[in-house]
């Protein structure tokens, strides 16, 4: 019979056997991977997807009258209600298929190119990642709005005074990162979102940390557009996903030009598709689609609220095991954060550390995790990022304890 | 000592080690006798960023050889650059310009020398030999 304890925490030993790569070894040793931030690990569940989608129903979506697109096209749309579904969205044309998150903030980036004029301003937070940072800049430079930035404080929160002082400057668009790659800090997006809506600025959030960790329900949120990757989730590469409100995908002009996004072309002029083809040109990432769909599947079998717990728990122990190692000191200590720990070692670089650890089997991130604003915010070059999932557990948390200490002896 | 005999040195030092600790330690130590660049050359321009470490490097022209000093912000860096000074400095522009830099890999070390490692060495060797065309365009003037 199962107990309560094992309703609510997943099993972790079952869960790796779901994953291939987790049994190689790298360096002779055993791979224990804590760069999950950067990219997730996929399970079989997922590879078999897209195995079977080039060995049985490989085909071009949406306008083949045989039975192979037929079959390719209805596990496309049927993996957009899938996604539309998990973020609770309205409608499922309301998700637009784009290559990743970076593609889904250029595509609204290059829409509101029309829509502001010069002097509109637009915040961005402090937190964000260089994607979230330079279209917005490519934008200001084309339309002359001008780009604020949210501040944050010592511990990697946002400063929500700042903020609402900001938002006297009656913003016409706020970003902010659902959660902060480099430091793992949640931020509050709902009230970032209610406040920003009261002044009538439109808000994207840059959902790509978040979604391994949390379900966020975009209606519920009220939030205009939200963005993500799928393989920051147990999905592959290459593919991701906007969700906007419908209004605002009316509004927004097409991004690419090509087929599929049509509906009547003549050389004196062309009529767009409908939603959400008009913001999906030329042959989409079909296996990509559906492979994110089955993605979604796997995460929501094993449940959100266990992962989160579980992951919380892993977070817990490392930050009290790393934190009794000499001279580590940890950036981002926000109340609210998920399971990233940012560090640095007193007299060690991090790229020396990473190096030494890897030939331990440890794969961790290290450098400016394309957030060079934040490490210049804490005057440093880099940090060394260890990012916990489901997956991993605490005996792969002692073994980054042991191999740090020895790169320590190696390198002090 | 030509660059090629200095290479073949490296590659026998390298030999005597048998696992890659034995390798990363004796670099480390090689990394603590780097020429360092003067603080007063430590500038912006003679920076080679990467997103990973930095790397400083200066050159000098004296009785027709390229002197070179450097620096880095990462021990490992160091190690590695201390290793491509020992090789390429006080030889002629035109023996830098002829030189590979294949012992590197035969040392067991090629991943630093990996143009997405992003740690400002592919940069450094770049740069050395950027150095090497402009004292060798010098020279023939």
């Amino acid at each position: 019979m199962e107990t309560s304890l094992q309703k609510n925490s997943i099993d972790v030993h079952e869960i790796r056997k779901d994953f291939p790569i987790l049994n190689r070894k790298v360096n002779g040793k055993p791979l224990v991977y804590f760069d999950n931030a950067a990219t997730s690990q996929t399970p079989q569940q997922v590879i078999d997807v897209i195995a079977q989608y080039y060995s049985f129903y490989n085909a071009n979506i949406h306008r083949g009258v045989h039975q192979l697109s037929q079959e390719a096209t209805d596990k496309y749309e049927c993996a957009r209600q899938t996604i539309q579904t998990h973020f609770n969205a309205k409608h499922s044309h309301e998700i637009i298929f784009t290559s990743g998150t970076t593609h889904s903030i250029n595509l609204v980036a290059h829409g509101f190119g029309t829509l502001l004029k010069k002097g509109d301003v637009i915040l961005v937070s402090a937190l964000e990642h260089h994607s979230n940072i330079v279209p917005w800049q490519m934008l200001c430079e084309k339309t002359a709005a001008l780009l604020k930035v949210i501040p944050m404080t010592q511990e990697g929160e946002l400063d929500m005074h700042a903020f609402a002082a900001l938002l006297k400057l009656k913003p016409k668009l706020v970003f902010v990162n659902h959660i902060s790659n480099a430091l793992g800090t949640i931020n509050p997006i709902r009230k970032i979102i209610n406040q920003a809506h009261k002044v009538g600025a439109a808000v994207l959030i840059d959902g790509a940390q978040a979604c391994p960790h949390i379900k966020s329900d975009v209606q519920s949120l009220d939030v205009d557009f939200y963005v993500t990757s799928a393989h920051k989730m147990c999905g592959p590469t290459g593919i991701g996903m906007l969700y906007a409100k419908e209004a605002w995908l009316k509004k927004l002009p097409p991004y690419q030009g090509g087929g599929e996004m049509i509906s009547d072309v003549t050389f004196d002029k062309t009529t767009y598709a409908d939603l959400p083809h008009k913001f999906e040109a030329g042959t989409p990432n079909v296996c990509g689609g559906i492979a994110f769909g089955a993605a979604i599947d796997y995460m929501n079998a094993i449940g959100f609220d266990k992962i989160a717990a579980y992951e919380h728990k892993l977070l817990e122990y490392a930050t009290k095991e790393l934190l009794a190692i000499e001279g580590l000191k940890i950036y981002g200590t926000a109340k609210e954060k998920t399971s990233v720990i940012s560090f640095n070692i007193e007299g060690i670089h991090a790229y020396d550390l990473g190096t030494i650890i890897d030939k331990l089997g440890i794969a961790i991130r290290t450098g400016q995790h394309c957030a060079q604003p934040i490490m210049d915010f804490y005057g440093i070059p880099g940090t060394a990022r260890a990012s916990f999932a489901f997956y991993n557990t605490f005996e792969e948390i002692d073994a980054l304890v042991k191999a740090i200490k020895r790169a320590q002896r190696m390198l002090c | 000592m030509t660059i090629a005999g200095i290479q073949n040195d490296i590659v026998e030092e390298f030999s005597m080690f048998d696992d890659w600790m034995e390798r990363y330690e004796y670099m480390i130590e090689l990394g603590k006798s780097l020429p360092i660049v003067d603080v007063k050359f430590k500038t912006d321009e003679n920076i080679i960023k990467g997103c990973q470490s930095k790397v400083w490097l200066h050159a000098d022209f004296k009785n027709e050889k390229v002197i070179f000093t450097a620096d880095s912000d990462a021990i490992i860096t160091k190690g590695i650059v201390a290793i491509l000074i020992r090789v390429f400095s006080h030889q002629s522009p035109k023996s830098i310009l002829d030189a590979n830099t294949d012992f590197i890999d035969a040392i067991g070390l090629k991943e630093h020398l990996s143009p997405t490692r992003a740690n400002g060495l592919v940069s450094m060797i770049k740069q050395i030999k950027m150095y090497a065309i402009a004292y060798q365009t010098k020279q023939q003037s």
